[in-house]
């Protein structure tokens, strides 16, 4: 039975159901995966709404192989998503290069679980931020964003299919388990509401089509397999016209396109979110369930008199280099607060630079950091 | 005997040369190779069969027989080690209308990339394999691959393969590929009727090539380039329909070529639209985008 890809409403969502229902308002029609604790529920809601909307879902035999079915779709010409947890995301890392590299479009989510290994598999953690960034390998960009709330994850994940049309990469939902297991209110919007971008299309003659030759805002337009371009697409270092070529030269202007096409347009990807942040003396820096921990102790900390303020990541890669660097000027210390042993902490120390001291509130995984032991860590070290 | 002048005459066009990414030439293969000639009656299949080639998509993996996808002037997918076929299921699935051919080694399909082949057949994927078999991974140099016969020699069984060999057919079939067959690159004519027939056929086709490596199999194993082809004439025993548990390759008694398997099931987008998406069989929609 057909029903409509934007079910306009109110809710009390999942964040796993709201993620998948996000997908599909964004125009996501293909879905392939592998179930996985705790994100098999994004699976699920999938395989049920994606026929009703026209789409397809397939489970794969492995997370290998769904990750290359979703650069398989994208290819002909589909918005495609795939959506795991460590274990599975470790099994994606070789295919996401491939995306990477034949920039391809969709969008990977992450609901993070305790690791490494097996695990903790049913209990959340934020521990794979590092995975997301340099999982993959050889030296490039990503884009990953860290949802902190069912509503605000339906929202990212029409922002993640934007991005990765607009940028033409994967790009990483990196949840947890928390929030994709947590009921709340989703409302969600009128279809004629919600801004969807696409791949942009080439014009002109196809036969002096080039593949990888990129537009103004350094992102090559983007043709579908059967539509007569003969594109031919590789993970070997390729030219413009896609084709392979063995130099050091070819590495170097490819690897420029792949990761100035994201360092170029850094005002137009990140974005941050702050609570309390314009008077504060001592930034917390958070993303993801760990922001909400953390907002609950700087309102704690402000009635004890301390100035506290958060800057939340909702954009992780490319990290916020330059807000880091700009407080770092001008207040007295940063607070990571994260559920690892200290992955983003180390990114602010890098940005701080050795102005102000820096601490870390972590936790090796398997629940939610408490509030009072950010508020204790302010106390004792300011 | 014809003569051989060089000069700047412009060189007469090959039949199959608007195929092939002429600009991309020379082509990687070593000399002796069999993968050119299993390459080339590929492309004559697929002008054979009379198939919209607009609408037709050559995905392989990595190796030397994953260079296809490189020459062929189609849209063409050079993916990872191992992954053509997830890939080429995602192509398939996003846009039922496009035909597609996985193009790929031994090594590809068959070790690192075993598990898709199999869940490939089992879905009855309506795809054409082909597998560039020559026994070795040719690429890296010459190592044991799931098809390396018993005892063979190779840079990483020094001694001999103590391993036993895939029967690829056998494994198609079990799988639930709906057409399965083996050539050898020596049987141009056939190998081009049997892909012709396989990209013409609805559902999972496979077709195993045995193709010589001279370079890094058979100069392990005692192999002159002309050895494995002469081999192939003399050993081959064409044998349609054979059982699929008795084509085991065995180079002192015979080796069994021909069409095993032609039988028709529902595809996996067939049953998935019977179950799934009912509106779309009776509006004959195509991609996903509409
Ligand atoms: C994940 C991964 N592992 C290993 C390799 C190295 N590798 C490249 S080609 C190849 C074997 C290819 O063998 P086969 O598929 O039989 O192709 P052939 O070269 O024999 O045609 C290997 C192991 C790789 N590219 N990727
Ligand atoms: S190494 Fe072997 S398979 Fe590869 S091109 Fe040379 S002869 Fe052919
Ligand atoms: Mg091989």
């Amino acid at each position: 039975m057909m029903k409509p890809a934007v079910l306009t409403g109110e809710y009390f969502m999942t964040g796993d159901v709201a993620c998948a229902e996000g997908a599909l308002a964004a125009g996501c029609r293909f879905f392939g995966g592998y179930p996985i604790t705790p994100a098999t529920e994004i699976a699920e809601r999938m395989a049920s709404r994606l026929p009703q909307v026209e789409g397809c879902f397939i489970q794969m035999e492995d997370e290998i192989g769904a990750m290359a079915a979703v650069l398989g779709s994208s290819w002909a010409g589909v918005k495609s998503m795939t959506a795991t947890s460590g274990p599975g995301f470790s099994l994606m890392m070789e295919n996401i290069g491939l995306g990477i590299c034949t920039e391809t479009p969709c969008v990977v989510v992450n609901v993070q679980r305790g690791g490494p290994s097996t695990g903790l598999p049913t209990q959340g953690a934020q521990s794979d931020m590092m995975q997301a960034r340099w999982g993959s390998h050889g030296h490039y960009e990503i884009i990953a964003i860290a949802p902190s709330s069912p509503q605000e994850i339906f929202y990212l994940t029409i922002t993640a299919f934007n991005l990765s049309e607009k940028y033409r990469l994967p790009v990483l939902i990196m949840t947890d388990e928390i929030i994709g297991h947590m009921s709340e209110k989703v409302i969600i919007p009128e279809a004629k509401l919600i801004k969807t971008v696409s791949r942009p299309k080439p014009k002109g003659r196809k036969d002096r089509f080039k593949p990888f030759a990129p537009g103004p805002n350094g992102v090559a337009p983007m043709p579908a397999a059967g539509e007569g371009y003969n594109l031919h697409i590789t993970g070997l270092t390729h030219d413009e016209k896609g084709y392979p070529v063995m130099t050091v030269e070819a590495q170097t202007e490819m690897m420029a396109r792949i990761t100035e096409k994201i360092q170029k347009n850094l005002d137009d990807i990140i974005r941050t979110d702050s609570y309390l942040l314009d008077d504060a003396e001592i930034v917390i820096v958070s993303y993801g369930v760990s922001a909400r921990t953390s907002m609950a102790a700087v309102a704690e900390a402000r009635k004890l008199g301390i100035k506290a303020g958060l800057l939340r990541l909702v954009t992780i890669w490319p990290f916020p280099e330059d807000q880091i660097r700009e407080l770092a000027d001008r207040v007295k210390g940063f607070v990571t607060v994260e559920i690892n042993l200290g992955q983003i902490h180390r990114e602010v120390e890098r940005c701080a630079g050795g102005k102000v001291p820096i601490f870390l509130v972590g936790h090796p995984g398997g629940t939610l950091i408490h509030p009072d032991k950010v508020v204790k860590m302010l106390k004792e070290a300011f | 005997m014809q003569e051989i002048s060089v000069t700047s005459k412009k060189q007469p066009r090959h039949p199959l040369d608007d195929l092939i990414r002429t600009d991309r030439i020379p082509h990687i293969w070593c000399p002796g190779c069999g993968i050119g000639t299993v390459f080339s009656s590929c492309l004559a299949a697929l002008k054979e069969s009379g198939i919209d080639l607009k609408k037709t998509v050559m995905v392989s993996g990595i190796g030397c027989s994953g260079r296809a996808a490189g020459y062929v002037k189609l849209d063409s997918f050079h993916t990872t080690h191992g992954r053509a076929i997830p890939f080429a299921t995602g192509l398939k699935l996003a846009n039922p209308e496009l035909n597609i051919v996985v193009f790929s080694g031994d090594g590809d399909l068959f070790a690192i990339g075993g598990n898709h082949f199999i869940h490939a057949a089992r879905r009855n994927m309506d795809m054409t394999v082909i597998c560039v078999n020559n026994l070795n991974y040719g690429m890296t140099g010459g190592q044991v691959a799931a098809t390396t016969p018993y005892m063979a020699k190779s840079t990483t069984t020094p001694a001999g393969n103590p391993e036993t060999p895939f029967n690829l057919p056998l494994m198609a079939y079990a799988s639930g590929a709906t057409y399965v067959a083996r050539w050898t690159m020596l049987h141009t004519r056939d190998l081009t009727d049997s892909i012709t027939e396989a990209l013409c056929k609805k559902g999972f086709s496979f077709i195993e090539v045995l193709s010589p490596c001279p370079v890094n199999y058979g100069r392990r194993n005692k192999q002159k380039p002309l050895d494995m082809l002469k081999l192939y004439q003399e050993k081959a025993i064409i044998k349609n329909h054979a059982d699929p548990s008795k084509l085991d390759i065995d180079f002192e008694k015979g080796i069994i070529l021909g069409k095993f398997i032609d039988l028709d099931r529902p595809t996996f987008i067939e049953h998935y639209d019977k179950i799934y998406r009912p509106s779309r069989l009776q509006e004959n929609v195509s991609g996903l985008n509409s």
